[in-house]
């Protein structure tokens, strides 16, 4: 009987570590150390509802498990084989328990390839990877197959760059192999720094042999026999398990000289980021690995030419490569017939925002909006209603209702003026103004431009004023022209892909939204009643009973009447502090 | 420019050099460098970057240029417990700025400031990946999860009587 506790980074800040010692501590208390184990495992995917424990083999799910749960766990489900029924998961539509996660809404409907091994092995021991078919691709590219047919079959499987471009990495593999040189690299870009997303991370956290696979695989196709994982400093667990992976795969002779005995060399090195989303640009990167400034520059060359230290080099995302594997194992033909016809393969998602079931999911491209958010995700939260999917992070835009049954693939998303990205996804509802979401993608744009060309640097914080005026309610018609000129001008005119697509949730909001632009330029008012300054308090007549108790509390005396008459807020004096509201016990202040 | 005047002691200037040499005073090292150095002495004011731009051999403007350009490194040291606050877009949506706005009031300081007992500094993040504990709160290395303006009080009087 295997105990499987989530050792994933949410996990973990609800004291998963705490519960996995105390149920070993438990089971030394019991004597049953030896048959029973405990195992940490990367990230199942389901956040909500973690901590997650899952038991062997009966397939028993628990979730939201404290350390007080431990002993009961213990005594009732492993002593005396009885489930704790309150700990499974509760289909809210249904009000029934759930013990199976197969059986689950956030299951069900997702097919899981980059995140096959989560959840499932200790990431921290090879030999589980080894025996869930891990190094079998890469012996299999070794003794039966010549790098130009690892090409063919990436190729052939018609996989797409992860990370945001969604370039055909086959292509970009041939690109390096055809690039002559004494040296060459591969490199992992796992520098993570979309806001809301954090699937890479959970791959190199649950499942790092993966990686560590496939960038042997990729080096062998190209011609190169070191691989750099360009990791940010920001995420201690993974770099952890990716150091441990690497050794132990050095130990077992898979990294390092003479691989399998074929003659092959490879070996992986780590390089840390320091917090730079524009590092997330294969140049960018390239330029902070040599030791500078990440500052993007101008294609050509490309990094298959010319990248590291003037090397060929060939840069994929985690995901991208986590991949690799199962097309080798499985064949490029079988990874070619899921999803789209342009769009192959399955995409990670980190479902995030007013949702129920937030965490990590994975579903076959062409899955569309709406299955993943109703019934994967649940639903929104507190029975409110959609208003927006925001897809693609900061280079990305919001989506509405009418997309909602859009499948999801590269072409699809671009075309409804968002993008794929790298995988972030956030949901919101009603209350969420999306005036303030665009203004707060350009919030961060601007402190992430690396400053090296002007329409990023001047024109952003251009945008992030205009933006800023329209929440103030101060913005004019007119600056509602501006906005969408002048983002299409920093479309048009950016160096790199950061800039380029900076503008995104400002063009994405503005066509899908305009009304509610307007009503914060022309009526002085937000929707959403999200934007503080553009709020006002005001005095129901019909429920007001002339109490005085909110012209009391009002710290600027904005609330003036005659007791057991009416009251009156003078929005000109009133701070918006919200008090009065607080005070008063018979619902006569509402916001408008 | 925000540093703090500070006199390296010789053991520390010891410290940097060997770290240096460790990395073979290779220029292309700096970022390795820099994170080791700032492990070790918890930041990385103008002396300190000084001394790394002596022994790798490049100007102490390409070693400011790079401290300045990457967010995780820091010129003024950070406060004994530091507390941060996840603003990435998940945390966002789910309410992290009132979040903020009342860590601020409550520890009277700006993001990106220390206090002057050096106790708390404040700082924002982007995105620590538990989106599902949304809104976000960090103190040091413990995570606070589903954090509401309410809660910031608590939160902090847990380190009122720590040093």
């Amino acid at each position: 009987m295997h105990l499987m506790v989530c050792g994933g980074t949410g996990c973990r800040a609800s004291a998963s570590d705490t519960i996995e010692q105390k149920l070993k501590n438990k089971l030394e208390e019991k004597n049953l150390e030896n048959d029973i184990q405990v195992v940490t495992t990367g990230c199942f995917g389901f956040c909500e509802k973690g901590p997650i424990i899952k038991v062997l083999p009966d397939n028993t799910f628990y979730t939201q498990v404290s350390p007080d749960d431990v002993d009961e766990i213990i005594e009732e489900h492993i002593i005396k084989g009885r489930q704790l029924t309150r700990l499974l998961y509760k289909d809210p539509q249904k009000d029934e328990t759930i013990a199976d996660a197969k059986d689950m809404g956030f299951y069900k409907k997702q097919l899981r390839i980059a995140l096959r091994n989560c959840g499932f092995i200790n990431p921290e021991n090879i030999e589980e990877y080894i025996a869930r078919d891990g190094y079998e691709a890469l012996g299999k590219v070794l003794t039966e197959m010549q790098p130009m047919d690892v090409i063919d079959a990436v190729k052939t499987s018609g996989i797409r760059g992860r990370g945001g471009g969604g370039f055909p990495t086959g292509l970009k593999w041939e690109f390096a192999y055809n690039n002559q040189s004494d040296q060459k690299y591969v490199v992992c870009n796992a520098d993570e720094g979309d806001p809301g997303a954090f699937m890479d991370r959970s791959i190199l956290e649950g499942d790092p042999h993966s990686v560590i696979e496939a960038m042997s695989i990729c080096g062998y196709s190209m011609g190169s026999d070191t691989g750099i994982v360009y990791i940010r400093a920001e995420y201690p667990l993974a770099i952890n398990r990716l150091k441990t992976a690497i050794n132990q795969a050095r130990e077992f002779g898979l990294l390092g000289e003479d691989i399998m005995g074929s003659g092959f060399n490879f070996d992986i090195q780590l390089r840390y980021g320091a917090g730079a989303f524009v590092c997330g640009e294969e140049t960018a990167l390239i330029h902070s690995m040599e030791g500078s400034r990440g500052e993007p520059t101008i294609k050509p060359p490309y990094p298959a030419a010319s990248g590291y230290l003037d090397k060929p080099t060939n840069v994929n995302n985690v995901e991208t490569f986590a991949n690799i594997p199962v097309i080798i194992n499985k064949g490029a033909d079988w990874f070619a017939k899921i999803g789209n016809k342009n769009s192959t393969g399955t995409k990670v998602f980190a479902l995030a925002g007013k949702i129920n079931n937030v965490g990590l999911i994975e579903v076959p491209m062409g899955t569309t909006l709406r299955e993943v958010i109703f019934e994967i995700g649940g639903g929104i939260k507190d029975n409110k209603k959609f208003k927006a999917v925001q897809t693609g992070g900061p280079s990305g835009g919001c989506l509405t209702e009418e997309h909602l049954d859009t499948p999801i693939d590269f072409d699809n998303l671009l075309a409804a003026g968002s993008m794929m990205g790298s995988g972030g996804m956030i949901v919101m509802d009603e209350e969420d103004c999306m005036v303030s979401v665009a203004k707060f993608f350009l919030d961060f744009t601007v402190e992430e431009s690396c400053g090296k060309c002007a329409p990023c640097r001047v024109g952003n914080k251009r945008l992030y004023e205009l933006l800023t005026k329209i929440t103030d309610g101060k913005g004019t018609r007119e600056d509602l022209d501006i906005l969408r000129n002048q983002s299409n001008v920093i479309k048009d005119t950016a160096l790199c892909g950061l800039g380029q697509s900076s503008p995104s949730p400002v063009l994405s909001t503005l066509n899908n939204f305009y009304e509610e632009y307007l009503a914060h330029v022309e009526e002085e008012r937000c929707p959403a009643g999200q934007c503080k300054n553009l709020m006002k308090y005001i005095i129901d007549e019909e429920n007001c009973v002339g109490c005085t108790a909110c012209a009391r509390v009002c710290p600027v005396g904005a609330i003036t009447g005659e007791k057991k008459k009416v009251h009156e807020i003078d929005p000109n004096l009133c701070i918006k502090c919200g008090a009065c509201m607080d005070k008063c016990k018979f619902n006569a202040i509402f916001i408008k | 420019m925000t540093s703090v005047k500070v006199k390296l002691k010789q053991n520390d200037i010891d410290k940097i050099k060997e770290i240096c040499a460790a990395h073979n005073y290779e220029p292309g090292e700096l970022i390795n460098v820099l994170h080791q150095t700032q492990e070790y002495f918890g930041y990385l004011p103008a002396e300190i970057q000084e001394v790394i731009s002596w022994e790798l051999n490049v100007s102490a403007a390409k070693v400011y240029g790079v401290v300045t350009f990457y967010s995780y490194f820091t010129m003024t040291p950070k406060g004994r417990y530091p507390v941060s606050v996840c603003t990435g877009t998940a945390c966002y949506v789910r309410g992290a700025e009132n979040v903020l706005e009342e860590i601020k009031k409550q520890l009277d300081l700006q993001v990106g400031e220390t206090s002057d007992d050096g106790k708390y500094s404040l700082s924002c993040l982007r995105c620590v990946g538990a989106c599902g504990l949304a809104p976000v709160v960090l103190v040091g290395d413990k995570t606070y999860g589903r954090v509401a303006p309410d809660d910031v009080k608590g939160i902090i009087d847990e380190y009122k009587d720590k040093d």
